[in-house]
């Protein structure tokens, strides 16, 4: 992998060879390796190494994007070239307010341990234990055990120098038995803090009490969500409203209703790419310093997060939340997080007489961007609750539900957060959840 | 690159492997973005790379790098190596892949006229006429529209003597009208996701005539937000278009992915209900129902000459008059479940930096005897559903539930209407068993659909299907129930 110094001198190199008025260059360099296995065997095993590049050209308010992984002298200046011609072949963008000057970044200590040189012998014997545990459990093991590290730049012709270095490791485990199956996952910066002994035992223990569904009707429950379920719903609070385009456009649940309430006032959804126990990211892909932004503040909506072309358009600071350009579908939280509280999952087992316990959600999709409604799958681990316990696995359920209306009812919160796929969040018990619809397995 | 892709091939066998394949990609897009009269992207990408999948010890590695140099090369064919050892400390059998012939061939897309030539200020122009022509008609919160122009150069080499030169270029385009009051209601054409795409030239956009559709799209998204909420009903329901390729795509194309079906996909995108014995014997569909995997169709987005293993493009028959007969397979998973015929060739990879999986190539409904408008007229109660907003089914492909930018309902064989938001639910076999109509060739088109993911790390595949509308009897629709008033 090229080192931040080499990426630096790559990006002076672009913008002393771009004639444009204004240029900003984004590189970024890494290598990855995914391990990953099903049948109880390794059957893909994959590594990968690029680095890519992109640059803006500016002339006034004409914008043109040029992006290679070409990184030689050639194709660095093929790469500006193609910008610059760009720009001049395009129309004047009125809503474009030109790049970014420079700016001073919180600094963001973290460890990633092994995880930059963790390689794919190592990967390959912590799946051996996964295998192991299968064996003796007897359901099929399958999942990913992936490492990357990478490095980040932004620099422009205005003197923004952003640089980061990030890593880290993620393990998913299912476990497939005749009947059913069982799942868990575990996201770290450090891979030794990845254990995959623990969550192969945690994913087959489910697969088994899972065995023989039965199949419950359609309706309204109490659910018990675990963390990958609830992350799923609140990204999807984030692709399709947590950004200020969509506002701008009419299209997000906060159009019209910024600092109403929206959800139970014991919700609180923020983004926070500063969070150093997180995949964070200092600054945005503008070179803006990235803003803890606060979304939902006890159930009042506040947000969205801005990049600086929406920003401009409302006179108001960029939030740091920028994407690549030409970042058509705005800014975005890349960093969400729902507040934890005081619940164990044993308390919200306990308090439930009758209910479903849902370990992950599977196919969910958007059905009505401004009420929020989804709809989706449960899958690899869904269960009766009846009387304060988990009592058998049930056949999975498809959900068709507003969000915001299920982080109305939210009785309980629990007290530790988990990442799952960069977003932070415990797990929660919902009243009136509602499932459409059954399936046969 | 030719003796780059076949140095990394032969770097692998002296580094240990007893199969060794290579592929270079070189992956160039040009696209056009328009966003309420503002050319938002105007964006010119190129990717290139090597990757290198090998077996040694009995088990499968895969390396690649974007360093296109002996070196490179060498170190990464050496990698995958390694990571195949590393691989074959869990193995329990040798991975055995069917035979194929090694060809040494090349392929190219004929197009009329290439996309890339064609200028950036016409392709501006275009969408900003669109733009202006949906302004003109309706107060949209949102107008959009792009074009796209992609090329893929490949060269794929394999230790079997296999060197295969393809060239694959694809054009398309979409615009599409939103209109908001308290909800939003949005218009697509061709279609959503993408439009239409093809492995056509600029020819594409001109046949799609997307200004003469541009004041019809804002009309519609307009009057959609007076239109009545889809009520919750069993009737009959009407696919064609985008929707109905997409219903195809999820409820069909992926189940038949035998890797799906033999486990390896099972803790991310799924596994199948049509499990091994139900080849020959499970009825899928009604008799109205036949569904072919053809790769060699010409202008399909699931089109090519040989896929990523250098297994000729074929046609696969995958339902037959209602009855399962096909999967699309591997080398590995043909000589596995002992295929007669080997690999249907499905192998298909993401660019360099991914290795193949079974992917779809174009899987399609076959045209039938009716035409839309007798199907219409044949219906008592029902609803015509038309381009896709939303879609998920469960992981073995059995319950599923899509919504549509609009439904146009029917009563007495005549359209009598327009609803808002429809949904409709239903499990796959019961679903296609209710097809009694279907259109004829006249009315079939290939759609295109160039987000079909899979995989991890994850990857996109073009795929196509080629549909004509067709009807299905007693669906359950109106899932998402009518909300309270819109807030304006």
């Amino acid at each position: 992998m090229l080192d931040t110094q080499t990426l630096m001198d790559i990006c002076e190199q672009v913008l002393q060879r771009s004639p444009a008025a204004e240029t900003q260059v984004l590189v970024s360099a890494g290598t990855s390796g995914l391990t990953r296995f099903a049948n109880s065997t390794i059957h893909q095993n994959v590594a990968e190494s690029n680095a890519a590049l992109s640059v803006q050209a500016v002339e006034g308010r004409r914008v043109g994007v040029a992006r290679t992984n070409n990184t030689s002298l050639e194709g660095l200046t093929e790469c500006v070239a193609r910008a610059c011609a760009i720009a001049r072949h395009q129309v004047e963008n009125p809503d474009f307010p030109g790049l970014a000057g420079p700016a001073e970044y919180a600094p963001v200590h973290q460890d990633f341990g092994g995880t930059p040189t963790c390689g794919p012998e190592q990967r390959a014997a912590a799946v051996a234990q996964i295998c192991e545990v299968a064996r003796a459990a007897g359901p099929a093991a399958s999942g990913a055990f992936s490492t990357e590290a990478s490095s980040l730049i932004v620099a422009n012709s205005h003197g923004v120098r952003a640089q980061h270095v990030s890593a880290g490791a993620g393990l998913n485990v299912t476990m497939t038995g005749p009947t059913s199956a069982g799942r868990t996952t575990a996201q770290a910066l450090r891979v030794e803090d990845v254990s995959a002994r623990a969550l192969a035992e945690t994913a087959a223990r489910k697969a088994l009490d899972s065995a023989d569904p039965v199949e419950v009707e359609p309706g309204e429950y109490t659910v018990v969500l675990e963390e990958d379920a609830v992350a799923d719903l609140v990204d999807f609070l984030g692709w399709t409203g947590f950004g200020a385009k969509a506002v701008q456009e009419q299209r997000s649940f906060l159009c019209g209703r910024i600092g109403r309430r929206i959800c139970g006032e014991n919700v609180t959804i923020y983004d926070d790419g500063l969070d150093p126990t997180g995949f964070a990211l200092p600054f945005d892909y503008e070179g803006v310093p990235r803003q803890r932004v606060v979304l939902v503040d006890r159930g009042i909506a506040r947000g969205p997060v801005y990049d600086r072309t929406t920003a401009a358009k409302e006179g108001v600071p960029s939030t740091g939340h920028g994407l690549p350009p030409p970042a058509t579908g705005g800014p975005f939280p890349l960093h969400l997080c729902l507040a934890p509280g005081d619940s164990s999952l044993e308390e919200m087992l306990a308090s439930t007489g009758r209910g479903i316990y849902v370990t992950r959600f599977h196919y969910t999709n958007i059905v009505h961007p401004i009420r929020t409604e989804l709809t989706g799958m449960t899958r690899d681990g869904t269960f009766l609750i009846e009387g304060g316990r988990i009592t058998r696995g049930v056949r999975n359920l498809r959900f068709t539900q507003s969000i915001l209306e299920a982080l109305s009812n939210v009785e309980l919160i629990g007290q530790a957060a988990k990442l799952v796929d960069g977003t932070r969040v415990p797990a929660l018990k919902v009243h009136n959840f509602r499932f459409s619809g059954t399936t046969e397995f | 690159m030719e003796d780059l892709t076949k140095y990394a091939v032969e770097s692998a066998l002296a580094a240990g492997a007893s199969y060794a394949d290579a592929r270079y990609v070189r992956r160039v897009v040009e696209r056009v973005q328009t966003n309420n009269g503002v050319v938002e992207g105007l964006t010119a990408s190129e990717s290139r790379g090597l990757g290198v999948r090998v077996i040694a010890e009995g088990a499968w590695g895969f390396a690649c790098n974007s360093v296109l140099t002996p070196e490179g090369a060498r170190e990464t064919a050496e990698l995958a190596v390694r990571i195949a050892k590393a691989s074959a400390t869990t193995r329990e059998r040798d991975v055995a892949l069917a035979p194929v012939e090694p060809a040494v061939a090349g392929a190219q897309t004929q197009c009329r006229q290439d996309p890339f030539d064609v200028p950036l200020e016409e392709r501006i122009s275009l969408l900003l006429d669109c733009d202006r022509r949906m302004a003109q008609v309706a107060q949209l919160a949102v107008r959009e529209g792009y074009v796209s122009a992609y090329r893929e150069t490949k060269h794929f080499a394999s230790s079997e003597g296999a060197d295969i030169a393809q060239e694959r270029t694809e054009t398309g385009a979409m615009i599409s009208a939103t209109a908001a009051r308290g909800e939003t209601q949005q218009r697509s054409y061709p279609g959503s996701h993408g439009g239409q795409v093809a492995t056509r030239g600029w020819e594409l956009v001109e046949e799609l005539d997307l200004p003469g559709h541009a004041e019809e799209l804002a009309q519609e998204a307009t009057a959609l937000l007076d239109a009545p909420h889809c009520s919750e009903e069993e009737l009959d329901v009407i696919l064609d278009g985008g929707q109905l390729a997409l219903q195809l795509h999820e409820s069909c194309g992926h189940p038949i992915e035998l890797d799906r079906v033999l486990g390896t996909e099972a803790s991310y995108a799924g596994m199948s209900f049509l499990t091994p014995e139900k080849l020959g014997t499970f009825r899928y569909g009604s008799e109205q129902v036949s569904i072919t995997a053809d790769a060699t169709l010409e202008g399909g987005l699931g089109s090519f000459a040989y896929d990523d293993e250098g297994v000729p493009a074929q046609r696969t028959p995958v339902v037959e008059e209602g009855l399962f007969c096909g999967y699309l397979s591997s080398r590995e998973t043909a000589a596995q479940q002992q295929l007669p015929g080997g690999s249907s060739g499905a192998m298909r990879a993401d660019g360099w930096a991914r290795l193949p999986l079974i992917r779809m190539t174009n899987v399609n409904l076959e045209p039938g005897d009716w035409a839309l408008d007798e199907i219409i007229k044949d219906t008592k109660h029902g609803l015509l559903l038309r381009v896709n907003t939303s879609w998920s089914i469960d992981d073995h492909r059995l319950n599923f539930q899509f919504g549509t930018e609009i439904g146009y309902m029917i009563e007495d064989g005549a359209i009598v209407g327009i609803v808002r938001n429809p949904t409709y639910t239903g499990i796959t076999p019961r679903f296609w068993g209710s097809c009694d109509a279907v259109a004829g060739a006249g009315e079939w088109v290939i759609w295109g659909v160039p987000n079909c993911g899979k995989g991890e790390p994850g990857q996109s595949a073009h795929v196509g299907h080629g549909v004509s509308a067709a009807r299905f009897r007693n669906v359950r629709v109106g899932v998402l129930r009518e909300g309270p008033p819109s807030e304006e």
